[in-house]
């Protein structure tokens, strides 16, 4: 009955080189799963490999795909899109998701935690991000949204017995679902009104004639993500979640995750709706002004690290919406996505690195306190300069990374030319000079100040800490120095389909 | 642009150098820290060589035209490039960034301030001469702006770690003013660079295309250059990071500061804001020469109130780079050859004023005025050395210091063209009071310190005849070359006023003098 109802169906050609990437993650968390049910517990460590080899092995179809001459590779009837803008961004998914193995593999070790059970769900979150990088249909945004968000709130509440982990997991959770509704909502408002869940479709539909219903669908969508991406007053959940969480884990909520959401955000605005931007135009730029600097006000009072990372995570994307509030001018799309992907690519190496210093320092210190890094350059030199070198970047001091992240929002900011972007991009200035308060904080902890009760024991650096440690700084200081190397391996402003194009 | 020389590795290998002493130091234990200096002051002393053979290289004939250019991708995404050259303004400046970086370095030699380190306080040395030589070499406002902030955090570092009492506010201070100095500079950088049309960064293309913007947007542009650049210098009312960190800071680090830093303001007016945007300097010159006599008095009237020998020199330095200001403001040629003359001097005094003040906390402990005394009686050489820098100092004619000031004063008489000339004119005698004022501190200064027998608790076998012994060798060695060119460059100024000006005719293109 059903079959005659659909005589036209026939299987879609499939592009198995443009899906290998999510193919071999797929495939590699199956394997996970049998094996931690297979394996006895004495030899559970090869899990941590492993994991690790999975995500290695599917970046190297990424790497395969960005020099093949291929062009855009579009699957599904154009709902999912493997594009430069998407390479970039599932790069960045996989080497942060490697970078965080890194740095749990040996807290979990020793915390004993379920091994097999945190690698499936960290990869089933990094399968939701690659997924989302390639999404250009609402339903597949959506599911992918959840698949990287509902693992990532269990992994907030990994610490089964911690109260706080606890609260971080809950908070996360219900906030994230709050969200999700919100855009579902908008969501099913659009479908009603243009029929279609293809993006490209509904921007044609949407163009730039807005009733009240459309504005709001937009509006909706806009909000939803503004609570993935923790953006003021959106935020609340992001410090108790933070600081709650496992270390490794908000290091990858901090950055992957917060990617991820831009990611969505950018291929919603600019694909979905490039006519509506009288809509979030103004949106972006309360909510890009808010951001930063309730972020950074907020960062300057903290006295735990981890909290203060929250505040400065929260303000770092207030600069990543820089440049939305301008994206929809004549001109600026492609410098605006440049400078959202280029801030990602900075913060990703520059954040990642600060955790690892935070997680080399806390096994020493057994504290979150920023006052335990007091005298840190006197006892650990090494560790203290990297730690310096990464707080210079994301306060944007050259000639670390920072900088042109900062440097390529403000400038796409400046070339829209309006008051409007002027007036931000002062704030923007503004704000970057305060964010010195806090990062500076720690600047002197570890120059300045005396060791704390006189304990100069060296810090030990796992291997596998200081493997994350190199890859961290060394991207760090090339993308400060020479911008130009990452930005020229193709051209990341190719996100197919934005702006009608 | 043609290349005049095939030396256009020079500049670079020069900028650089330090960081390849850097590296090798990162692989010295830091228990042996005489390996650590010597490293160091032979990275120091390379750097210079190549920056002599840059000068003996360098074509006289033609100092107005940029030298050594070379010019290489960088970031062609935003359409910058490695674009760097030297001409005759730039070549002073570089030159004495180095000469300071080795001397300050000899200086530390035996006067690592507490808490030692020695490793890492030469490390961040090395990295400030990067910063500065970079600074006045770049040719790309980019490149310019790395540079510019490269130095911001060796500094930070240097007064933070090794400063006095108060060092961590002060380092505090001194950061936020120029970290908002120079977001700001880079919004006014950015807006420039689409005004023109957003096709590059370079220094010559946009003073070629500058000049075609709306005068009110260029006003805007250059306000937030203003901004920056006068946090550096630093201009009334943006100075007030400056006597704090002088203070605080440790004797290396306030003669680097003053000698070369405060320049890198002076230095992007004069290379940047002036000639891209001439329109708008004209309408800014007035307020910058106000702002400028303010700074002459103000500073003047600070440094009588001082009882600290240090932040009475600080407070000189707001008074000197006033003149500066005003040399620059006028717009015409001579009262830029003024300004960047003044530059120079200022660097050789200032810098040797604070070397001074350091080897005299490092003997009295202390650097309160009215504990201090019979200077000349304990330490004859020491005594006669800050006499001469006093001299130097308040313009005495036959010392550098005087080529600086006084033609500065001079060329408010006659302001450029388009300029209100009462105006300047009446800026010219508050100048010329200021200079007064600058006798009475610094001949006050030294009349307390210097004559009259020492104060009890200093005099001899009261304790303190260890620590009070005269100029050593180490001194020596790092103060000759400051004290030679001093009197060099008062006796034959012509040396190098032959080289900045015809460079600051090429600048003043614009404004047809």
């Amino acid at each position: 009955m059903l079959s005659a109802l659909a005589p036209a169906w026939t299987s879609p050609t499939i592009d198995y080189h443009a899906l290998a990437p999510e193919m071999i993650l797929a495939g590699g968390i199956v394997l996970l799963v049998l094996l931690d049910l297979f394996v006895a517990d004495a030899k559970k460590w090869i899990l941590t490999p492993l994991a690790s080899f999975i995500v290695l092995g599917a970046f190297i179809p990424v790497l395969t795909l960005a020099l093949s001459d291929g062009g855009v590779r579009s699957l599904f009837d154009d709902r999912y899109m493997v594009d430069n803008f998407s390479l970039v961004m599932k790069g960045l998914f996989l080497l942060s998701g490697y970078v965080v193995i890194l740095l749990t593999a040996d807290h979990l070790r020793e915390g004993d935690y379920y091994q097999g059970e945190y690698w499936f769900l960290l990869l089933t979150s990094l399968l939701g991000m690659v997924m989302m990088a390639s999404s250009r249909d609402l339903v597949s945004i959506f599911v992918s949204l959840e698949l990287l968000s509902i693992p990532a709130y269990m992994m907030a509440a990994w610490r089964k017995r911690d109260l706080r982990s606890n609260e971080a997991g809950i908070k996360y959770y219900l906030l994230g679902v709050f969200a999700s509704a919100l855009m579902l909502y908008g969501m099913s408002l659009l479908y009603g009104i243009s029929g279609s869940t293809k993006l490209v479709e509904i921007s044609k539909y949407l163009g730039t004639d807005l009733t009240s219903v459309r504005a709001l669908a937009v509006f909706f969508i806009v909000v939803g993500f503004a609570f993935k991406v923790s953006a003021v007053p959106f935020h609340t959940w992001a410090p108790d979640t933070y600081q709650g969480a496992p270390t490794p884990v908000t290091a990858f909520l901090s950055v992957a995750s917060k990617a991820a959401g831009f990611v969505a955000l950018v291929t919603v605005i600019f694909v979905g709706f490039p006519g509506s931007h009288d809509v979030w135009q103004p949106v972006f730029w309360i909510l890009s002004a808010l951001t930063m600097t309730v972020g950074n006000v907020l960062a300057l009072k903290q006295t735990n690290i981890v909290r203060m990372l929250a505040y400065s995570s929260v303000a770092q994307g207030g600069f990543i919406l820089m440049p939305l509030a301008v994206a929809g001018i004549d001109g600026v799309a492609n410098s605006a996505l440049r400078a959202i992907v280029t801030y990602l690519l900075v913060y990703a190496a520059t954040n990642l690195g600060v955790f690892a210093v935070v997680m080399v320092v806390a096994r020493k210190t057994r504290s979150g306190e920023i006052s335990s890094y007091g005298g840190l350059f006197s006892y650990a030199p090494g560790i203290a300069t990297l730690m310096t070198m990464f707080m210079a970047s994301l306060a944007g001091i050259p000639p670390f990374g920072g900088w042109f992240g900062k440097f390529a929002a403000f400038q796409s900011l400046v070339s829209a030319g309006t008051t409007w972007a002027y007036a931000l991009a002062i704030i923007g200035g503004i704000n970057s000079a305060v964010a010195f308060g806090y990062y500076g904080k720690i600047l002197r902890e570890m120059w300045m100040k005396p060791v704390p009760d006189g304990d100069t024991t060296p810090v030990t650096v796992y291997s596998s800490l200081s493997v994350a440690l190199v890859i961290t700084s060394v991207a760090t200081l090339v993308l400060g120095t020479f911008p130009g190397i990452p930005l020229h391996f193709g051209d990341i402003a190719g996100l197919a389909g934005a702006f009608g194009k | 642009m043609e290349v005049l020389s095939d030396h256009n590795w020079v500049l670079t290998v020069g900028t650089f150098l330090p960081l390849v002493g850097v590296l090798i130091m990162l692989f010295i234990p830091k228990a042996d820290e005489a390996l650590s200096k010597a490293v160091a002051i032979g990275t120091a002393a390379a750097t210079l060589a190549v920056g002599v053979f840059t000068m003996v290289q360098f074509n006289y004939d033609k100092a107005g035209e940029m030298q050594f250019v070379a010019q290489a991708e960088w970031i062609s995404v935003i359409k910058s490039s490695y674009f760097i050259g030297l001409d005759g303004i730039s070549l002073p400046l570089y030159f004495l960034s180095m000469v300071i970086t080795l001397l300050v370095m000899i200086y530390s030699w035996n006067h690592v301030p507490s808490p030692g380190n020695a490793k890492a306080f030469y490390i961040l040395m090395l990295v400030l001469q990067t910063g500065m030589a970079g600074t006045f070499i770049a040719r790309d406002l980019v490149l310019f702006f790395v540079f510019f902030e490269l130095v911001l955090l060796p500094m930070y570092f240097m007064i933070g770690v090794w400063g006095g009492e108060n060092r961590q506010y002060a380092s505090l201070k001194f950061f936020l003013y120029t970290m908002f100095g120079s977001a700001l500079m880079l919004v006014a950088f950015l807006a420039l660079f689409f005004k023109t049309g957003a096709e590059s960064f370079a220094i010559p293309f946009l003073i070629e295309n500058g000049g075609a913007i709306a005068k009110n947007t260029q006003i805007w542009i250059f306000a937030g250059m203003f901004v920056g650049f006068a946090v550096k210098v630093p201009m009334f009312p943006f100075h007030t990071w400056l006597p704090d960190a002088h203070t605080q800071a440790p004797t290396q680090g306030s003669v680097i500061l003053a000698a070369i830093l405060l320049k890198l303001g002076t230095y992007g007016f004069v290379r940047i804001a002036i000639p891209i945007l001439p329109e708008a300097a004209k309408e800014w010159a007035p307020w910058i020469g106000l702002l400028a006599v303010i700074g002459i008095i103000y500073g003047a009237l600070g440094c009588l109130a001082q009882t600290d020998m240090k932040r009475l020199i600080a407070f000189s330095s707001v008074a000197h780079m006033g003149y500066v200001m005003l040399g620059i403001s006028t717009l015409t040629s001579f009262g830029m050859n003024a300004a960047m003359f003044g530059m120079v001097a200022h660097g050789l005094i200032t810098g040797m004023l604070f070397f001074v003040a350091g080897s005299v906390k490092e003997r009295y402990h202390t650097l309160e005025i009215k504990r201090l005394s019979g200077m000349l009686v304990q330490m004859p050489k020491l005594g006669w050395i800050l006499g001469f820098c006093a001299m130097a100092s308040l313009g005495l004619p036959g010392l550098a210091g005087f080529w600086g000031e006084f033609p500065a004063i001079l060329s408010a008489y006659q302001p450029a063209p388009g300029l209100n000339v009462t105006v300047f004119r009446v800026y010219m005698v508050v100048a010329a009071i200021g200079t007064v004022l600058a006798a009475g501190y610094l001949l006050w200064l030294y009349q307390r310190t210097a004559f009259g027998e020492p104060t009890e608790e200093f005099a001899a076998g009261h304790g303190h005849d260890e620590d009070i012994h005269d100029v050593n060798k180490f001194e020596w060695i790092a103060w000759t070359p400051l004290l030679i060119a001093i009197v060099v460059f008062g006796v034959y100024p012509q040396l190098m006023f032959q080289v900045l000006d015809p460079a600051v005719g090429v600048t003043l293109k614009a404004f047809g003098g």
